[in-house]
Order: structure tokens, then sequence, then C-alpha cells
């Protein structure tokens, strides 16, 4: 990544988004610790987050870039990259891969191309797997946009998909 | 009543005796021989279509103004996700599973005004083939004994007050008021209490040596960042009675001196992560958090940390750097966290 403070780009999300990005960071300005969280709230605003946020955290909060930047590619549920209008997670936890989720996967990757963490190019639809969302029940799982739909298989995930434009 | 008293007690409690007196008026407002319906709201039953029986019962109490003579509530997680969603009618505790939205007026009609089963709706017990009509009589639940998830399907997680009318923060209460820190720990030591995580560490043998560390600073962490699949059991409790966990979180504050605590929840579970924020708010309100607890002289806050999706996060090293804003990853830990632990200082 270039770590080179490029306030050109900062400037174009500032110009755009100024208070929102400003007031994010500042909430947390003697809250340090809480980065993951900042993050967390960064990427539910933006549904990724931008290049420029992290250098503006950094800047901010007085974190050196390499540690924001190590934290946002740790954890799983951050994004880098801009995310697709709907967001499909299928659960690959224990008891939904046993009960055939990787075929939903593998469904999801021959009809749109994706694979997990990526967004197709219309930017539709964005995949992300996870390990066990806590309703092994109704196994497998998938969400979408927040939404549950339990005892998924390939063809009834076809339909559910082709409600989301 | 209730109203009066909360308004005269400006809702937060500042000693025993008005949280007794909350307790008594809110207990008093309840009218005991009401009919209760209890609609599953955990994350399971949800997933199988819950909001939409729960958003079809209260229209129909609501078209036919039953509101006074039932006690309608949306609870915690149940357990028996595989038949959700799943709707328990008292006192008797039927038990219907697999609930549509459709059933729902039926159900009103036959069972919560004239108290008939509805054999449709009840669970068929794989084994003998037959019909079983009471919560108590499913196999799945006969041979169990609910201690810390025992109010599960009775209180709405969303209200404290249900959790205080079921006798909630009388511990803490006894606590305070009767028990010295060190006594506590007794109690616990005495108790056999181990911890969940796997290595089963004597919970008593922890708080004491957490106790015995002297430093102004202490922390007290709540590990929800659980990874088990098919258990959750974090889950269900936070979902259904966060109220309990914040509880007995204080007690281990006081008990070893600390003002300051944190739960560390899923990102994967957003309902535990909204009911355990809501319940925090409310226990602020009601001065079960902040400064002079009850009256007790005692400060505790707790601050709820979202984890990002790493499994390895549920390990105590790990989670600790997480919660200090880096990245998740463990350490060889050659002191116990309960002498050295988050921002080094002892955690329990």
């Amino acid at each position: 990544m270039d770590t080179t403070l490029d306030f050109t780009t900062v400037q174009t999300i500032l110009e755009s988004n100024a208070e929102k990005v400003e007031g994010l960071i500042e909430s947390y300005v003697d809250k340090k610790e809480q980065l993951i969280s900042l993050l967390q709230d960064v990427q539910a605003e933006f549904n990724y987050i931008p290049k420029d946020v992290l250098v503006r955290i950094s800047q901010k909060l007085d974190i050196p870039l390499s540690q924001v930047f190590s934290v946002a590619t740790f954890f799983q549920a951050f994004s880098l990259k801009p995310r697709g209008r709907h967001t499909i997670t299928v659960c690959l936890g224990t008891a939904c891969h046993v009960r055939g989720g990787q075929r939903l996967v593998d469904k999801i990757e021959r009809d749109y191309g994706l694979k997990p963490g990526e967004t197709t190019e219309d930017e539709r639809f964005t995949l992300e797997t996870a390990n066990c969302l806590g309703c092994c029940a109704l196994g497998p799982v998938v969400v979408i946009d927040g939404k549950y739909e339990g005892q998924v298989n390939p063809e009834k995930l076809d339909k559910i998909l082709k409600k989301y434009e | 009543m209730v109203e009066e008293v909360r308004k005269l007690l400006d809702k937060r409690l500042r000693s025993i005796k008005d949280l007794e007196k909350l307790r008594q008026s809110i207990l008093d407002s309840k009218d005991t021989g009401r009919m209760t319906i209890s609609v599953c709201g955990g994350t399971g039953c949800r997933a199988a279509g819950a909001e939409a029986v729960v958003d079809a019962f209260a229209e129909e109490i609501e078209r036919r103004e039953l509101q006074v003579k039932v006690n309608f509530k949306e609870t915690g997680c149940h357990g028996f996700c595989e038949r959700g969603p799943i709707v328990v009618i008292g006192p008797d505790k039927i038990f219907y599973q697999r609930v549509q939205p459709d059933d729902v007026p039926e159900i009103v009609t036959e069972t919560v005004l004239k108290g008939d089963i509805i054999k449709r709706l009840l669970y068929i017990d794989p084994a003998t083939n037959k019909e079983v009509a009471y919560e108590s009589d499913v196999t799945f639940y006969k041979k169990q004994t609910r201690l810390i998830l025992g109010s599960n399907g009775e209180i709405d997680p969303t209200d404290i007050e249900q959790y205080i009318a079921a006798n909630g923060y009388s511990a803490l209460s006894k606590a305070l008021t009767q028990m010295s820190p060190e006594k506590i720990v007794n109690e616990i030591t005495n108790s056999g209490l181990r911890g969940r995580g796997g290595g089963g560490f004597p919970t008593g043998r922890k708080w004491q040596s957490c106790r015995a560390v002297s430093s102004d600073t202490k922390y007290v962490i709540c590990n929800a960042d659980e990874g088990d699949p098919g258990a959750y059991q974090d889950r269900s409790i936070l979902e259904g009675n966060p109220h309990s966990v914040i509880e007995g979180m204080i007690i281990g504050a006081y008990s070893i001196g600390s003002h300051q605590g944190y739960i560390y929840v899923r990102n994967e579970y957003p309902l535990a992560v909204e009911h355990t924020r809501l319940a925090l708010e409310q226990a602020e309100d009601y001065g079960f958090l902040g400064e002079n607890i009850l009256g007790s002289g005692f400060d505790f806050k707790v601050t709820i940390n979202k984890g990002g999706g790493a499994f390895v996060c549920g390990e105590s090293s790990a989670l600790i750097a997480s919660l200090e804003g880096k990245i998740g990853e463990p350490k060889a830990k050659y002191i116990h966290m309960s002498e050295k632990g988050l921002w080094d200082k002892p955690s329990l």
C-alpha cells in the first residue's frame, strides 16, 4: 500500500463526506483503543473502508498508519475495496459446512464469477463467508443484507438471489 | 403505580430500598392470572421467520383489544431452534412449533381464549410418533435443568424491569450491602464454579489472584467471542438475558476492585450486540452501572466491543490485543491475565 500522504485524495473524500468522516473520527479521539469499533462504523457508513479514511484516522488519532492498516486487513469483517449493493454471507461454520454450505459458495462462483471477498463488476453482489452465525439448526444458512435464509440449497439460492437487483 | 414509583425515583435507583420498592411495584402491577404468549425471538427462530409471527400476534392482540388480558412477549432463545419459530402459551406452557403468521388468529381464538390445543402445531416425538402438548414433555427439554439460561423463555431481554421482577439484581444488592469482597470471593471458591471455556479454571482462584494484586486499575472482561459451532451459549445468554451477565460482572468487579469492564462480542451475532447495548443503557439509566451504584459508593462502567470476525480472538491474549486496538494475534503467556492483562493491568 502507498503510505505517502496523498492530500489530493484525502481532499476528495473530505469534500463529499467531510462532516461524516470527521465526526466519526472525532468521537473516538480519546478512545484510540477502540480502533476496531471505529473501523466498523466507517465500514457501516461507506460499505467499505476508503484508503483516505485510513490515512485520516492515522493522522487524527495519532496511530501509526501501519497499525491502522494491519488491523484493517487482519479482521475478516473489513474490506478495503468498495462493496456491492447486496452482501451475501454464506455460513461455512462446521454445521453449515457439513450440510452443504460449500456447494452454495461454489454455485455463486460459477454463476457470478465471485470468490469470497470479491464483488461483481456491476457492484450488484459482494460474497462473504462467515464461520458460524449461531443458527446451525437451519443450516446451510445464507444471509443477504441482514436477512437470514435457512436450509438453502443451490436451487433455492438461485431463486433468492434473483430478488436482489 | 409503577409509573409513579419510577417518577419518584427519577429512574436512577439510589439505594437497595429504591430497588425493592421498584421491584414490588412492578410485581404489584402484574396480573399473575394473565395468559402469557411467549414467542422465541432468538437468532434461530428469527431466521425461521419469528419476526413475522411476532408482528402477527401484536396485530391480532390489538385488533381484539386483548392487551390487558394477555401478557405477550418476545423472548430470547428457547434452545430448540430446529423446530422454530417456537411459541409457548402459558401458564401451562403449551408448546407450538414451526408457527407461521397465518396460524396466529387461530392460536389466539382456540388456545389463548378457550384453552384448546391445536394439534397440527404440536411437536411430534420422533421416537413414539405421538404429539407432545407441553414444553416440559418435549424430549429435548425433559432432562434439562436450566440454571443460567433458565429465564430465557420467561423474560423480554429488552426490558430491564422484567429482569428486576424476576428477582434480577438482588444478588448484586446482597453482595454490595451484606458481603465484603473477601466473602464474595470465598463464596465463589466454595461454590466450585469453574470457567466454561474448556480449561475449566476454578473461578474462585482466578478472582482471588486478581484481587490479591495491588493495582489502581483493574479490568473485568466478558469474553463472548464464541466460536464453537452449534453451541452458542454466549449468544443465547446475551440475546436472551443480558442483564444476568452484567449483574455478574458488577459483582466480580466489586470483589476484585475494578471500575471498568468490557464485553467483547462477535459481530456475527447482531442480535446479541443489540440486546447487550440496550441492556447496558438501561442498567446505566437505572443506576446499576456508573457512579455510586445503588448508593454503595462503588463505581463501575461497562463498554461493549464488537469483534472483527477472527476466530482466534476468543483466546484471551488475542482478545486483549484486539481490545487494545491491535491485531488479534495471540502471544505467549508467562503471567496470568489476572495479574497482567489488558494494558498490562490485572484483568478478570
